[in-house]
């Protein structure tokens, strides 16, 4: 009886797996004949970025169950920290251990602030969590605009105001540079490391949610009152969903951060608007939905560059759809029509798996 | 040595004492009745119990443990598992989930064994669904291991909570009107369910009732409370034909 | 002298942001929800004053009117369209991503609309500015505008709820939407309603607002949408007098920051003062506790 039920979970989970490699087996054959303009050969990347973050935000929205409007922040601390690493390294690590080494220091970096942040705020619910993360999220990007970080001989240098505070000697060289950001982090990302980190990402989340922590996590969101009475330790768990979301949202930051020459935290890149971009993928991917969160980060990314006549309607389509669908799948006369027309399994859209 | 000792357990909220000087005392492998009209302040006691409020006065010790003021998860791993008035179960899981997360203080393994499919994981996790599927045989619910625990019908989301909570391993099973909403022939099966499991798991169990017959049916004593105090405690026949017991419950 | 004419800066910010907090508060306190794209109202506002004024030629104080009407109409139907189908929704987050859905299409209905450049306000105000200590401190006239405004909407809003009998049924259905149904309080209109008020102010926070600072854009009520939901969680969500006090100490807090600590950090102050609102108070300064019942 139960073994089907894990043959169906692993087979789920294969499937996933095999849907992101055949993607880009096609992308690679599509780029060899030479049928990928550069605009797309420019999207690549930060598909795999919009992919990495909607499952990473995912598992709090959907398996935790808690709506955070902050995870471009932390995505935004992944970056900086992973590109930080790389411009003081440069000279000293060859590329490809230098990549490693700054996205387990970006994920690390991030993680620390899920920690630091997760703390307090998971002690809130709801709107008051979601209004809180979105705080956060927007603290973190004003002090990367007035954080001044400088090297010489004498070692690093640290300020709050300008460049000038840092007292660098002449040979000295400002990396990070307030709202300038930081200027020439190496180009390590590429389609392909994007990829495996997708599949890292999915395999992390995938198996956490079917284990014992996975099961944990998903009884307090059903029910935080019957998970403690069967003692599950719930800020643990909240806290365990929170820092390992943000930890995998810093590994897309630094995945973005070396994709660019420049890196600068603006509110287009880190600010609110791009958390709710992340949560509208999550959306209409469907809520707990890890693959359905894999292919509507992929599909809403490239409809809109693909239909050009469409690109500045996009944020407005997103709008109406995320409505529609929240109208849809949970107002409760939809609800009821669906289950009284039983198309319930042509258009339940987040059914869990 | 009774197993639950309570003693001049009293809350308040906003000036109205809710349970005032209550005190019980269950033996181990009793099946144990509270009753009392609506309002009666007995899932107030089930809350004392498991720590979801804390006593403003009163003693409460498990097996010789004072348990008093402990944190709800301390309380479950004393030793104490409920079920709830209103069903509480984890509905966008598995039948089978939701009695493996009632296992999850007693079959471990690391975050990384989880995450990275270690040995333990596969072992553990066989264990896990071993037993969860022996607690489900109990309940006859061993056919719906797959589904979600949502799509149950009523009677047997019950039954699941119950099994949920026995997944605890328990030295004591609070039930919180198990029966309610229930028709006569499910209420029936649900009291040889219960006796069952005190025969079975050699447990003990505290039951709140609304229903006079389930109660005589099983219980060998009975507490009834009335305004937050108690108005007659004893063998189950003697109580229910306490007069006092008739008024409260018949009205003058 | 410097730190007076900030504080009277602030206040004025805040009167605006007491006068946004109020659609937040109310809406919160009667149907528990965030309206996130109550900002955004403020935003619709600002734009319609812009057309009917500085296109229409039509006289300030009429297109003010015209701007409370149309804000009024939009919330009602924001309301009935996206978030009465939800209200008994089974996921309390449902209703907040619809809402977060509203947000993102006003603002990019004024972006197809009006375009992304930054339209320059044209002031509603006509009282002159007050000189005081022999020319030392200035009151812009907006800023008395703002701050007279703020205590008339105030006074009005305390004795509407107070002394009518549409008041007192937004005072029952914000204590309990059940029991104010058993009593024959229509709970859907009483909603509505809260929901007309507090578009009403919108539109008038976004004019007052685009007067002070006077650059409109899609985004221009968003931010400020969301500072004002600050100060109403500040001031204790679901109290009137709280809107109005956290709504003002905020101003205060952001004016004082961005003159004394760093005009950069500013956002970042007012975000941290309500990170530690919720940890040292969650209820705010005149707010009540709420317990889950088990």
């Amino acid at each position: 009886m139960f073994m089907k039920k894990i043959n169906k979970t692993t087979r789920y989970n294969m499937i996933t797996y095999a849907i992101v490699v055949i993607a880009y087996a096609i992308v690679m054959l599509l780029g060899a004949a030479g049928h990928i303009s550069s605009l797309m050969e420019g999207l690549l990347v930060p598909l795999c970025i919009y992919v990495i973050l909607a499952v990473s935000l995912n598992l709090v929205v959907g398996i935790l169950g808690e709506l955070s409007l902050g995870h471009a922040g932390f995505m935004c601390v992944g970056a900086f920290a992973g590109s930080f690493f790389s411009m003081c390294t440069k000279e000293a690590v060859p590329g490809g251990l230098r990549f490693l080494l700054a996205l387990i220091i970006g994920a690390a970096a991030a993680a620390l602030f899920g920690i630091l942040i997760g703390i307090p705020v998971l002690r809130l619910k709801g709107d008051y969590l979601a209004i809180v993360t979105l705080a956060f999220g927007e603290i973190i990007k004003n002090l990367m605009n007035v954080l001044y970080i400088g090297r010489d001989e004498a070692g690093f240098h640290f300020s709050m105001k300008d460049t000038l505070a840092l007292g660098l000697s002449p040979e000295g060289k400002a990396i990070i540079n307030g709202p300038q950001g930081i200027t020439g982090t190496p180009h390590d990302s590429n389609f392909t490391i994007g990829v495996l980190l997708i599949l890292l990402t999915l395999f992390i989340i995938l198996n956490l949610i079917h284990s014992r922590d996975g099961r944990a996590i998903m009884a307090i969101r059903d029910n935080r009152i019957a998970a403690e009475s069967i003692g599950i330790n719930v800020t643990t768990y909240k806290l365990m969903a929170f820092t390992l979301s943000a930890s995998i949202a810093g590994i897309a930051g630094v995945l973005y951060a070396h994709n660019l020459s420049t890196l600068t935290a603006l509110p287009k890149n880190f600010g609110y608007n791009m958390s709710i971009m992340i949560l509208v993928f999550v959306v209409l991917g469907g809520i707990g939905n890890i693959r359905g969160s894999v292919i509507s980060a992929v599909v809403l990314t490239l409809l809109p560059e693909l239909l050009r006549g469409l690109s500045d309607y996009r944020m407005l389509i997103y709008a109406v759809v995320l409505i529609v669908m929240m109208l849809f799948n949970w107002s409760p006369k939809a609800v009821e029509l669906r289950e009284r027309y039983s198309l319930k399994r042509l258009f339940h859209l987040t059914t869990k798996e | 040595m009774a197993l639950l000792d309570v003693q001049n357990l009293c809350i308040s909220f906003g000036g109205l004492r809710a349970v005032d000087d209550f005190e019980i005392h269950i033996k181990k492998g009793q099946l144990y009745g509270l009753i009392g009209p609506n309002g009666a302040g007995k899932t107030t006691v089930f809350n004392l119990l498991t720590g979801v409020y804390k006593p403003n006065e009163g003693i409460i010790r498990l097996d010789g443990v004072d348990i008093t003021g402990k944190k709800t998860i301390e309380i479950n791993k004393a030793g104490i598992a409920r079920t709830f008035q209103n069903i509480r179960l984890f509905k966008g899981m598995t039948v089978l989930d939701n009695v493996k997360a009632g296992l999850h203080n007693h079959y471990k393994y690391s975050s990384m064994a989880g995450i990275f499919r270690l040995p333990a994981y596969y072992r553990v996790e066989k264990e896990m669904n071993e037993r969860s599927m022996e607690l489900l045989q109990v309940f006859d619910l061993e056919e719906e291991a797959s589904h979600l625990a949502s799509n149950l019908p009523y009677g047997k989301q019950r039954k699941l909570e119950i099994a949920r909570a026995l997944a605890t391993s328990p030295k004591l099973l609070l039930l919180d009107e198990p029966a309610a909403g229930m028709n006569p022939n499910e209420t029936k099966e649900l009291m040889e369910t219960i006796a069952l499991i005190r025969d079975k798991f050699d447990m003990t169990i505290l039951l709140i009732e609304h229903d006079m017959k389930l109660v005589s049916g099983i219980c060998e004593e009975l507490s009834v409370l009335n305004f937050g105090r108690i108005l007659a405690q004893g063998e189950t026949a003697a109580v229910l034909h306490d007069p006092q017991v008739i008024t409260a419950y018949l009205g003058e | 002298m410097s730190l007076l004419s900030y504080l009277i800066n602030g206040i004025s910010l805040g009167s605006v942001y007491a006068i946004i907090a109020l659609g937040y508060t109310m809406v919160y306190g009667i149907a528990k929800m965030l309206n996130f794209a109550h900002g955004d109202v403020i935003m619709v506002g600002g734009y319609v004053v812009f057309v009917l004024v500085s296109g229409m030629g039509l006289p300030p104080l009429l297109a003010v009117i015209v701007s409370m009407v149309v804000c009024t109409v939009l919330g009602m139907v924001i309301e009935r369209v996206a978030y009465k189908p939800l209200r008994m929704a089974a996921s309390p987050l449902a209703v907040l991503i619809t809402a977060i859905g509203v947000s993102y299409l006003l603002q990019n209905v004024a972006l197809l609309l009006f375009g992304a450049n930054t339209k320059s306000f044209t002031s509603v105000v006509t009282i002159p500015a007050i000189s005081l200590a022999e020319g030392q401190l200035m009151i812009s006239g907006e800023t008395i505008v703002t701050i007279a405004a703020c205590m008339i909407i105030m006074v009005t809003l305390t004795l509407f709820i107070k002394k009518t009998k549409a008041g007192q049924a937004m005072l029952a259905v914000s204590e309990d939407k059940g029991a104010a149904q058993l009593m024959g309080i229509n709970v859907n209109a009483t909603i509505a309603l809260t929901f007309a008020i507090g578009s009403a102010l919108a539109a008038v926070a976004g004019v007052l607002l685009c007067s002070t600072y006077p650059s409109l854009t899609p985004y221009t009520g968003a931010m400020p949408g969301i500072k004002a939901f600050v100060a109403a969680v500040f001031g204790g969500i679901g109290s009137i007098p709280g809107a109005m006090i956290g709504g003002i100490l905020l101003g205060i807090i952001e004016i004082l920051g961005k003159a004394y600590i760093s005009s950069q950090m500013a956002d970042a102050i007012v975000f941290a003062v309500l990170i530690v609102v919720l940890l040292v108070k969650p209820t705010g300064i005149l707010g009540r506790e709420i317990q889950e019942k088990v």
